[in-house]
């Protein structure tokens, strides 16, 4: 049955008429064209749909449009502000923490939220918070060292 | 997924009526267990009745009975919860073991202990803690609500509203997870009570169930050392490409002490 949703998306009041079973991701990505949270596995495993809504980090893939209607919606293309690539891009950028890219913009949206919460995590700390973000080239290793370093670059722009 | 209708409800009472009224209606909460399923075309219900913008099941409240936490109310939530770090940390200690940070943030207690998953953490925390479970309905005991795999006591149209944890003098819950889905391959909890200890275990049987005999050695001693010599029975456990049940019967013990050894911390 169609139903319209509404919710702010990237900072703007946004509707689209939908049905009751389309999923978040999906609307995100036919409807508004913002193709960045992907598709990975549709089984809430790998994270590659990850988002933003009312501020926390969630899968995107798992979550019915009709459940975000009146909410704030946060996506990767929204991150970077006035041409300039957010903290996190720009550590994932110059620490190599990307290889076909298809895991980044799940990875880089949990990790803002991680950050959210705790602005200095310890490497375990990355890494538990990241078990629902997979990524199948990198070997994490530098996705840990850019999220820490982009920890201590926000604290120094902060301060 | 089959299309189906969404209902946002407004108020429990409407949630029930709106249940009761259609054959085919499902209540959805976090949906991290829903809507997989509903991919999979486990269920194909008409409509799925949204429980979250009810703000009456959403919350943490402490009394001198415990803990009661309503039944919408998120993974992240209880494991961020500062009072209940301090009055029931077992609670939000549990909670931070279940899946990821993402499914944390949606998945819920209500929607946990309805499913009843047989390697879900919830279950066997409300067991050990001897919960009760209040519906729109009536109030169940955990010890009569988790009746056996993915199955409760709750009956049609019932919704699970909040669910009281009772304050232990001491508990701990230890689980060794699945490395590939971070539900439990096998987690125990254990609990102290002036009335006596009681344990509980999920991820090895088809349900969450109690250990008689930990429970009496504990009574007796609640240390590590009480349970040397004990061994869990292989008997009807899961067996798996997981793990076999010998080897979930071992991890038992070795949860079981581990959960001690935390009550003790
Ligand atoms: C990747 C992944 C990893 C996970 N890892 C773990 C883990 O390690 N440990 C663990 O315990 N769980 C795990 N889970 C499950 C998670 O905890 C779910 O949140 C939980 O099982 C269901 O809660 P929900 O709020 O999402 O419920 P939903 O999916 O919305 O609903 C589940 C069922 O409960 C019913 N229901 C929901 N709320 C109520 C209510 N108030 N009254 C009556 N019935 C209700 C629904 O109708 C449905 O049948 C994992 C899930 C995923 C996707
Ligand atoms: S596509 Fe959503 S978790 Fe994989
Ligand atoms: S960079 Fe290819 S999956 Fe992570």
């Amino acid at each position: 049955m169609d139903a319209t949703v509404s919710f702010t998306l990237n900072g703007k009041n946004v509707s689209a008429e939908t049905t009751g079973a389309t999923l978040l991701v999906d609307l995100l990505r036919n409807h508004f064209g913002l193709t960045g949270a992907h598709v990975g596995c549709d089984t809430s495993q790998c994270g590659a749909c990850v988002i933003h809504v009312d501020g926390v980090s969630v899968k995107s893939c798992t979550m019915l449009a009709a459940q975000a209607d009146g909410s704030t919606v946060e996506t990767i293309e929204g991150l970077a502000a006035n041409g300039e690539l957010h903290p996190v891009q720009q550590a994932f950028h110059e620490h190599h923490a990307l290889q076909c890219g298809f895991c980044t913009p799940g990875m880089i949206m949990s990790a803002v939220d991680l950050l959210r919460r705790n602005p200095r995590p310890s490497e375990v700390e990355v890494r538990d918070w990241l078990e629902g973000n997979m990524c199948r080239c990198t070997g994490y290793h530098n996705i840990v060292k850019a999220v820490r370093a982009a920890a201590v670059a926000m604290g120094e722009q902060a301060s | 997924m089959r299309e189906f209708n969404y209902y946002r409800a407004g108020s429990v009472r409407d949630a029930a009526k709106r249940l009761g009224a259609s054959g085919n209606a499902m209540l959805l909460a976090g949906g991290m267990t829903l809507l997989p399923a509903l991919k999979m075309r486990l269920n194909e219900p008409g409509e799925l009745i949204d429980l979250a913008g009810i703000d009456e099941l959403r919350g943490v409240k402490l009394t001198r009975k415990g803990a009661h936490i309503g039944a919408t109310t998120t993974h992240a939530e209880v494991a961020g919860n500062v009072e209940l770090r301090a009055a029931v940390p077992v609670l939000p200690h549990a909670a931070e073991s279940i899946g990821d940070p993402q499914v944390r943030n949606r998945g819920t207690l209500g929607g946990s202990l309805a499913n009843n998953d047989p390697a879900a953490d919830y279950p066997a925390v409300a067991l050990a803690l001897g919960a009760t479970i209040f519906t729109n309905k009536r109030k169940i005991s955990a010890d009569d609500f988790f009746v056996g795999m993915f199955e409760t006591a709750l009956g049609r149209g019932e919704v699970v509203t909040q669910v009281l944890f009772p304050k232990p003098q001491r508990a701990g819950y230890a689980k060794f997870p699945n490395p590939a889905t971070r539900y439990a391959l096998v987690g125990v909890c254990v609990a102290q009570f002036k009335t006596g200890v009681r344990v509980a275990v999920t991820g090895a049987g088809a349900s969450v169930y109690r250990l008689p005999e930990f429970e009496d050695a504990l009574d007796a001693d609640f240390s590590e050392v009480a349970l040397d010599g004990l061994t869990a029975s292989a008997a009807n456990l899961n067996d798996d490409m997981h793990a076999g049940a010998d080897y979930r019967a071992h991890l038992v013990s070795v949860m079981a002490r581990r959960a001690v050894s935390l009550a003790l911390d």
